[in-house]
């Protein structure tokens, strides 16, 4: 530890707080009312529209009280290597989450479809018998008893989705350039930029999905293609949302006046998290897209 | 920072040492040990609720024909014990320790992220009522019952299975949310918290068992977590992830099981093998043998448990040259773990041991743990699995694996350090009568279920052929005695927490114990370490 250049200070040990054990409350109510709800049991909704009211008034709470630490310059050095450290972690979970997702495409491609396709091949004995004597392996593919369906042309809303969140990831850390020369008006405009690129690109996301319901036949349905195809790209939307929904809120208060040249950690944990879901597009584009 | 802003002096309450008073300081906890003591509390409950279901098994198996529980209902309560044993007993006690110990032995005043240490435990009570609620809709006429396809979920039965089963993966998402939470805690605590002079390599073996069990749980949970949303898709959202009608494959599910699954074993073993060696060295009375050794055998069990996981799958239908890395990849596990082992009587040999009851337990640990691992050697043969696979001699081996090592290492955990977190000692009688019936008892339980297996009894089945009869019999009967005999243990943690009966403990606990947690008194005051102690 740096004992000579940090003189020392008791780490800061927050006060008793209701939060956590309210936000288990939120989450075993939404996972109730979800387990309810797929079951068509209608009890489901109050407890999902219970859990789910309860889950933003506690993040709210929570992340109030914490920032309300950090102005009251309770974190130093140590709390504020926490922190990071304790974000790059998430992140790390969050890439093995990704990362198994890829897998199960990788899978699917190119062990599943193949294996159930050779039980055709000709010159085995059991091709007579075989179930599905009519499927081939290829890819994309629903399966021996799927429907047919046209796939998502990548050149189009996906290659223009890249470029948004690409010049995005650009934007975010002109705007941290912004915040550590002190020039707030960049910081501000960079933010905002970043969170309309993003919004944009969930506008033309949920476009392509609703085009690839009405008219390609491209469904949850749609066999082991539909299937990996939403899985992949349904999670990585939902985390652009919440990544945007963070750089909201680290817009708004940075608009308040938040955030010093040497003190925003909030502001590096959401470009953090952006940085990462602009990563995990850009093998969603090659692997899920266009290869 | 210059300037102090005046807050600080207001927010800085939790200085002053008293813990907060009434039902709060327990539900709104931020304190490690409290935080600790409530994992512990609560794994031990539900190690009791484990228990009970299990005794349910054994009086359905007592003899042949059907009994006690329907098929179904059976084949539910196999499902919740090992669900409930896996992640609310054995997980939970392992956190609880180290949540309670970590801060303590590297010099730390708490816990890195305390609130979102306490926002990890209260995921868990969600998660297990979430499992067992679907018995209580049952009562109400909804639906039939909780999870009943074992606690491996297989597809394609857990997608036919009834809506128990999305309460299971829901829980299971929760489960693994909490795992993740506490992980991330330990592993920023160990890495930020130190006390100054506390290198990596003076990190006591428990700690370092936690670095290694923390990062394989985020390495492996966030995949099963997954796996789970694609049962739930999979059941009601008309994808074919685990189905070939639409070009899936249920092998895939095994797959992402048991990439989870097995390394989750080593989740459950490794922190008991990081207390074990303390508990050796104390009442051998003699310095651990081989620290750099153990050390890296956590870390080479760490990498070789994510690699090896198809073992599980032997009778899969996988390709032979899988088959043949997964069986020797698997058979060099055991390296590591030997190395354990070798470092473990090195460091009682030749000591002046006594055998106080959490001595008892570390070495009984030793000698069913080896039987767990050797016939684990057996299994992964992947020619004689054929036959093994699903019959009692997996159970056998699991529960020597699982009960001879995390159970008893828990026990000789708790009975280790219950006095330093009571301030009193527990009954030594009642802790040896615990021990040597425990010990009878589990090996009347589970030796029977070897020879079950080699003569062919598959388990997960509520019925069996008249020929297994007089063995099933032995087996419950020795269950019952190993049910009854916890009842001691919990007479003795009652007695120990609440009575006044127990001796005082002194700081040292232990005539041979070392370590930063036996200089401060027992029990330790509420807040510890504010001022880092200095590690020569
Ligand atoms: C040298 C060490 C070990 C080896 C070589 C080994 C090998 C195996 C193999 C090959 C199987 C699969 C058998 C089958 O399904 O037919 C198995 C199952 C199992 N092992 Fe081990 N094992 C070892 C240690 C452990 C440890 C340390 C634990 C837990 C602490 C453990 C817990 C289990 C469990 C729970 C199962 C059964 C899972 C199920 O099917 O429900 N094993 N082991
Ligand atoms: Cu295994």
């Amino acid at each position: 530890m740096n004992a000579v250049t940090e003189p020392h200070h008791p780490y800061y040990i927050p006060r008793p707080s209701p939060y956590p054990i309210v936000l288990s409350a939120a989450l075993f109510l939404l996972g109730l009312g979800a387990a309810l709800r797929v079951n068509a049991l209608a009890a489901g909704w109050w407890a999902l529209g219970l859990g789910a009211l309860l889950f933003a008034y506690v993040l709210f709470r929570w992340f109030g009280e914490v920032i309300g630490e950090s102005r009251a310059g309770l974190y130093r050095a140590q709390e504020d290597r926490a922190f990071r450290w304790g974000m790059l972690w998430f992140i790390t979970s969050e890439v093995v989450f990704f990362a198994s997702l890829f897998g199960v495409l990788f899978y699917e491609r190119n062990i599943a479809v193949p294996w159930l396709a050779s039980f055709n091949a000709a010159h085995t004995s059991w091709a007579p018998f075989s179930p599905w004597p009519h499927f081939t392996a290829h890819w994309p593919n629903s399966g021996p008893a799927g429907t047919p369906f046209e796939v998502v042309n990548p050149w189009g809303i996906p290659a223009l989705n890249t470029l948004l969140l690409l010049s995005s990831g650009v934007t975010v850390t002109w705007a941290h350039a912004g915040l550590r020369a002190g020039r707030r008006l960049q910081l501000k405009a960079g933010l905002l930029l970043t969170v309309a690129l993003g919004l944009t690109f969930l506008g033309f996301q949920a476009h392509e999905f609703a085009e690839a319901y009405r008219d390609l036949g491209l469904t949850l349905h749609s066999g082991v293609y539909g299937a990996t195809f939403f899985i992949l790209t349904g999670f990585h939307g939902l985390h652009v949302t919440v990544g945007a929904i963070m750089l909201s809120a680290i817009l708004v208060r940075a608009w308040k006046g938040d955030f010093t040249p040497e003190h925003h950690f909030a502001f590096e944990a959401a470009s953090w998290y952006w940085h990462f879901v602009d990563v995990v597009w850009l093998l969603l584009f090659v692997f899920v897209y266009w290869l | 920072m210059s300037a102090v802003n005046p807050a600080i002096e207001h927010l800085h309450e939790p200085h002053h040492d008293a813990p907060p008073r009434g039902i709060t300081r327990w539900l709104y906890a931020t304190n490690h040990k409290d935080i600790g003591v409530m994992y512990l509390v609560f794994g031990v409950l539900m190690f009791f609720v484990g228990g009970l279901l299990a005794e349910l098994i054994r009086s359905e198996l007592l003899t042949p024909t059907m009994r006690v529980l329907s098929p179904e209902a059976y084949n539910q309560v196999i499902t919740i014990h090992g669900l409930v044993m896996v992640f609310a007993a054995v997980m939970p006690i392992t956190t609880g320790f180290a949540n309670y110990l970590i801060p303590l032995m590297i010099g730390a005043p708490d816990m890195a992220l305390p609130r979102l240490n306490n926002w990890g435990f209260w995921l868990l009570p969600a998660a297990a009522i979430l499992l067992v609620l679907p018995w209580g809709l049952k009562l109400l006429g909804i639906g039939t019952g909780t999870i009943d396809t074992g606690w491996t979920m297989y597809a394609p039965l857990s997608i036919q299975a009834g809506p128990g089963a999305d309460f299971a993966f829901v829980a299971v998402l929760l489960l693994g949310l909490s795992s993740t939470m506490a992980s991330i805690n330990i592993l920023v605590t160990i890495a930020q918290q130190r006390a100054p002079g506390m290198s990596w390599l003076k990190l006591p073996v428990f700690v370092w068992s936690w670095v290694v069990t923390a990062l394989l749980l985020i390495a492996v949970f966030p995949a099963l977590m997954a796996g789970c949303v694609m049962q739930i898709a999979d059941r009601h959202f008309g994808t074919h992830f685990f189905s070939a009608a639409g070009g899936g494959d249920p092998v895939l599910w095994e797959h992402i099981f048991w990439f989870f699954g097995h390394p989750e074993v080593y989740i459950l073993l490794l922190p008991t093998t990081g207390i074990l060696p303390h508990i050796l060295a104390t009442f051998a009375r003699k310095p651990m043998y081989g620290y750099k050794a153990q050390v890296y055998s956590f870390v080479a069990i760490g990498v070789m448990s994510i690699i090896v996981w198809a073992h599980h799958m032997f009778t899969s239908g996988l390709p032979a040259g899988v088959e043949i890395y997964f069986m020797l990849s698997t058979m060099a596990i055991s390296i590591p773990v030997a190395v354990l082992f070798f470092c473990w009587f090195g460091t009682i040999w030749r000591g002046s041991m006594t055998f106080e009851t959490p001595m008892l337990f570390a070495l009984g640990y030793i000698v069913l743990f080896g039987i767990g691992g050797l016939t684990g050697l057996v299994l992964s043969d992947a020619a004689a699995d054929q036959q093994y696979h699903n019959t009692y001699f997996l159970v056998a081996h699991f529960h020597y694996a699982l009960f001879g090592g995390p159970i008893m290492g828990i026990f000789a955990g708790l009975y280790y350090y219950l006095p330093k977190m009571t301030g009193r000692m527990y009954s030594e009688t009642l802790g040896r009568w615990h021990f040597w019936l425990t010990l009878i008892a589990f090996n009347v339980v589970f030796m029977p279920q070897f020879l079950l297996g080699i003569a062919g009894m598959p388990r997960r089945i509520p019925d069996y052929a008249l020929q297994f009869a007089p063995l099933n019999m032995v087996s419950s009967i020795g269950a019952f005695l190993l049910g009854a005999t916890q009842l001691l243990f919990l007479y003795n943690l009652a007695r120990t927490v609440f009575g006044t009966a127990g001796a005082p403990a002194s700081a040292r606990v232990w005539e041979g114990s070392s370590g930063l947690e036996f200089t401060l008194p027992s029990p330790p005051p509420f807040h510890t370490f504010s001022t880092p102690p200095v590690i020569e």
